[in-house]
């Protein structure tokens, strides 16, 4: 099968690999580049459970070809998470139960991580707006709207304190 | 075990001990798991619903570059299923296909798009056969029987159970109502698609990883098949990416896993398609209902009379239990004196049917509550009132036997009835909006497990390490629930230590003892009550310890955020650490084992082993909606949910769970089913198979009741399914207050709805089913043993 030299930007770090020419983003993160914590449900873009960021915005990785992501920075989901500190949006999921058996949790972050940055203080509306387009079958949504709420308080005092 | 209140762990809302996995991403799924030299399978399935198979031709496929083995049915020909009365599975099929998807042979290779590659180049030859679609189908036609089991024709199993004299409690009746509903079949949808990786050692052993809900079945059904003793096989189910029931069975995959790991010497790793997961399916049935209920003016119901025809699908799975499950628990939430049960399972061409959240429950209690607003509307009751004064006595036992022990139901009903307003807005809330009720009940683990033993359901054991850790091994699979956490908060509690000091080693059939899986609503309170018992001998020789050196009585003790005090002088006190050090000094090694058995069923009839349960939990639910005459389009604005726990050992999680079966349950009235078209499934995917987003999910109000049950842990009952189960019916009620209409099929669509309102609906029809001659069941006395005595009709 022939291979091709991908760069890509992950995470701040700037990765080389082989791969299939034909391989997708998802593929590549998780085969090529062991970074697991990228899920997927469906492999046809209908679940959101593989969204990773691209140039901040969320991109389905299961349609998305490496070669359109070059020279972008990719964010997945363990890039959330700095020196070993949890984001404010996994902390709130965790403590909140948005994470149940947590498969569809790293789409839900990265999509809510981007929301957070456009818009620091979302309504509910906004939110379900927002995250309509990731499945989760476990939760019901409330507990995601109610950690991206506690993440947005937090984050609201931190900044605030921060000024 | 109800005694205490004043708790450091239980209770409180803490999070899970996988929690901080799972929100960065190191959570590791049976797909995430990577070996050296692993290969990849993929199974070729086949495009029939119904065919022999005359050969199967893989030689093409074999030598395809990058093929590393190939294998065919006959090469595991012995068959599995989840029960022993139903071993009609193949892990690859041998003569015959049964759906469109059932497995024919399999590819590894270096990578999966070779696999994939090569399964084209497997050549079958089939003779089609006449597919058998619906329930109807399957009486009309006999021949060509898909399974050559059953009592006749492609009927899988049938029942009839008659619990006391029926007709004269219709005689007795001032008013008989009869009803026909139809519940829809849907899946599971969990996130994650199911993976399994196999691998064969130089020593002769195999180890699984799966997404298996169940490793202890799975376990058992791999030594049967590949032929090998089960100590020479480890199954380790991973975290489940969500399971539902959809994770229960032992499937093929696993099976093919292993034996292609078996032929190379690699690991091999099968990852299924969304496509393939609907396949694998063993969802909802598809269940045709008739009830007929006798009742006094006042509402006093004298008889009830029940009859189901299950949709099963290709193969048995569950089914037994599910056809069981269609008659077994209307009777453990009202007083209906008189009860008889009429049910049958039948064979079809499709993914084959099995539990999912509720198991075979879901189906029957929708027909009942919704049963119970038409009865309650002809004598011009008030539906919350008949409920609320016709719930059970705690201890009561049912006419078909079910042990009734704490009943929250009541008070469920009253709160959600009170903070809903349901007695207010009830044909009030003004044109296309309307208020619904519903109660229901659900067991807490099944009495019995799926095989006939007299062994544990549930084992743990506990490691005090001497620096303070321990660890605590549980055959049981989280799967999101939270059971991992549930262990580690029940051994915190007991030792007086926190949940982060607890290391929990769950689901490996090598490492941990067994605990029979995660169906069935069963974990909380059996591996809770094992997990209890284990702490507690753990803890004997450490507090016997502790009391020496602190020169006080052992009862005294307290212990609470790893440390060890006296009660009556809270000066007097070691860590939890210095007491381990003692006790490890006194006795050695510190360890203990302990368990859980069900209590035996009351039960004295055959077809018992379904329903009977250590203890059932309750719900209630208020739906409040909007319904649009013209599209028909169904809008949920307000859900109120009571459930009895029992205790919640976790209140998050509770609420976790209740809203998530909340969730589940409007998916599955308003929008959820499976739809076929000539044997193929029309609708395999995310995309078209509609569930909830966060833009159909109204906001839930959720009530927790406590009853302190004395057969859970700390007085706790199940909480992930039951909560489930009264949504639907709330929803249909809800329905006929907004629009006077009446749509008794599952799920209510907006084409259904509009139907209605033009008059053009005509509801479901019960197949025309003969079912078997009736067992009479005679009442029991405790005195004398009862036996079950055939009458013939």
């Amino acid at each position: 099968m022939d291979k091709i030299r991908i760069r890509l930007k992950v995470n701040g770090e700037e990765r080389e690999v082989l791969a299939p020419v034909h391989h997708t983003l998802l593929e590549v993160l998780r085969e090529e580049m062991g970074l697991t914590g990228t899920k997927h449900g469906c492999e046809l873009g209908e679940c959101g459970t593989c969204t990773v960021l691209v140039g901040g915005r969320p991109v389905l990785s299961c349609l998305a070809l490496p070669v359109e992501c070059e020279g972008r920075e990719v964010t997945t989901v363990e890039g959330l998470a700095r020196d070993g500190v949890l984001h404010p949006l996994q902390q709130a999921f965790a403590e909140l139960g948005a994470a149940q058996c947590g498969y569809c949790t790293p789409g839900f972050l990265l999509v809510a991580d981007e929301l957070l940055r456009h818009n620091p203080r979302p309504t509910r509306a906004q939110i379900a707006e927002a995250l309509a387009g990731n499945l989760c079958r476990c939760t019901g949504y409330l507990k995601i709207f109610e950690a991206v709420e506690l993440a947005v308080s937090r984050m609201g005092a931190a900044a605030g304190a921060a000024v | 075990m109800a005694e205490r209140d004043d708790f450091d762990i239980i209770g409180k809302p803490l999070v899970k001990v996988d929690a901080a996995a799972k929100v960065a991403g190191t959570t590791v799924f049976a797909d995430d798991v990577v070996l050296p030299r692993m290969l990849f399978a993929r199974m070729l399935r086949s495009p029939h619903p119904h065919a022999r198979i005359l050969s199967v031709d893989v030689s093409r496929a074999a030598a395809l570059p990058g093929v590393v083995a190939t294998l065919v049915g006959r090469e595991l020909p012995i068959p599995f299923g989840i029960l022993p009365v139903s071993q009609d599975e193949h892990a690859l099929a041998l003569d015959k296909v049964r759906f469109v998807g059932d497995p024919v042979a399999a590819v590894a290779a270096l990578d999966e798009e070779t696999a994939e590659e090569a399964l084209k180049l497997i050549d079958v030859d089939y003779e089609v056969l006449p597919p058998v679609m619906s329930v109807e189908d399957a009486l009309a036609r006999p021949a060509p029987r898909i399974h050559e089991y059953g009592p006749h024709g492609n009927v899988h199993k049938e029942v009839s159970f008659d619990f006391g004299d029926v007709a004269q409690g219709f005689a007795e009746a001032d008013h008989v109502r009869e009803d026909t509903f139809f519940f829809e079949g849907n899946t599971h949808l969990p996130m994650e698609q199911h993976a399994a990786v196999g691998s064969f050692g130089p020593d002769g052993k195999v180890t699984l990883w799966s997404a298996t809900q169940t490793p202890h079945y799975v376990h058992r059904a791999l030594a049967k098949v590949l032929e090998m003793p089960s100590s020479h096989i480890r199954v380790i189910a991973c975290p489940n990416g969500g399971g539902f029931g959809g994770k229960s069975d032992p499937f093929g995959h696993e099976i093919v896993a292993c034996k292609l790991s078996m032929k190379t010497g690699r690991p091999v790793k099968i990852t299924l398609t969304r496509e393939e997961v609907f396949y694998c399916h063993r969802g909802r049935h598809p269940v045709a209902m008739w009830i007929k209920t006798g009742l006094k003016r006042d509402g006093t119901i004298t008889a009830m009379h029940f009859r189901s025809a299950l949709d099963g699908g290709a193969y048995g799975s569950y089914g037994v239990a599910s056809l069981y499950y269609t008659g077994a628990l209307q009777t453990v939430t009202y007083r209906i004196p008189r009860y008889k049960f009429e049910g049958a399972r039948v064979f079809t061409n499709k993914p084959p049917c099995g539990p999912k959240r509720g198991h075979g429950t879901p189906q029957p209690r929708y027909a009942l509550e919704c049963h119970i607003d038409k009865f309650c509307h002809d004598l011009g009751l008030d539906p919350a009132r008949w409920r609320i004064e016709n719930t059970l006595a705690p201890g009561t036992i049912t006419a078909n036997q079910m042990q009734v022990r704490t009943i929250g139901l009541k008070e469920c009903l009253e709160k959600v009835v009170a903070a809903s307003g349901y007695g207010d807005k009830r044909g009030r809330l003004g044109p296309g909006r309307g208020i619904g009720l519903a109660g229901s009940a659900y067991i807490s683990g099944a009495g019995l497990p799926i095989y006939w033993n007299a062994m544990p359901h549930s084992g743990v054991q506990i490691k005090v390490d001497r620096g303070g850790g321990v660890a605590v091994f549980c055959g049981s699979t989280d799967i999101g629930q939270g059971s991992d956490s549930i262990l580690a908060y029940i051994v915190a509690e007991e030792l007086g230590i926190r949940p982060e000091d607890i290391r929990v080693v769950t689901a490996d059939t090598d490492l941990t003892p067994v605990d029979l899986g995660s169906y069935s609503s069963r974990v909380t309170l059996m591996t809770g009550n094992a997990a209890l018992q284990a702490a507690r001998r753990v803890r004997a020789p450490i507090f016997e310890a502790a009391a020496r050196k602190l020169d006080v009585p052992v009862d005294r003790l307290r212990a609470g955020s790893r440390r060890i005090w006296d009660a009556a002088d809270p000066g007097k006190a070691l860590t939890f650490v210095e007491a381990v050090v003692l006790a490890e000094s006194e006795v050695g090694t510190l360890g203990a084992v302990g368990s859980y058995k069900p209590p035996k069923s009351v039960a004295k009839w055959k077809g018992a082993g379904v329903g009977p349960t250590p203890t059932y939990s309750y719900s209630a639910c208020a739906v409040e909606l909007s319904a649009d005459r013209e599209t028909g389009i169904v809008r949920v604005d307000r859900v109120w949910i009571a459930h009895d726990v029992g205790r919640s050992i976790n209140p998050l999680l509770v609420l976790g769970q209740v809203e998530g079966s909340v969730y589940m349950g409007l998916g599955e009235v308003l929008m959820e089913e499976q739809v076929f078209r000539k044997g193929l499934h029309k609708i395999p995917s995310m995309l078209e198979y509609k569930s909830p987003t966060t833009l159909e999910m109204p906001p839930v109000e959720s009530i927790l009741v406590e009853t302190l049950d004395p057969a859970g842990p700390y007085g706790a009952k199940e909480c992930g399914q039951g909560p489930l189960l009264p949504v639907i019916p709330a929803v249909a009620n809800a329905l006929f207050d907004a629009l006077g209409v009446r749509i008794d099929e599952v799920p209510i669509t907006p084409e259904k709805v509009v139907a209605a309102l033009e008059g053009r609906y005509r509801g479901p029809r019960m197949p025309d089913v003969r079912y078997p001659e009736t067992v009479a069941v005679p009442p029991l006395e405790p005195a004398a043993p009862a036996t079950v005595q055939e009458t013939r009709r």
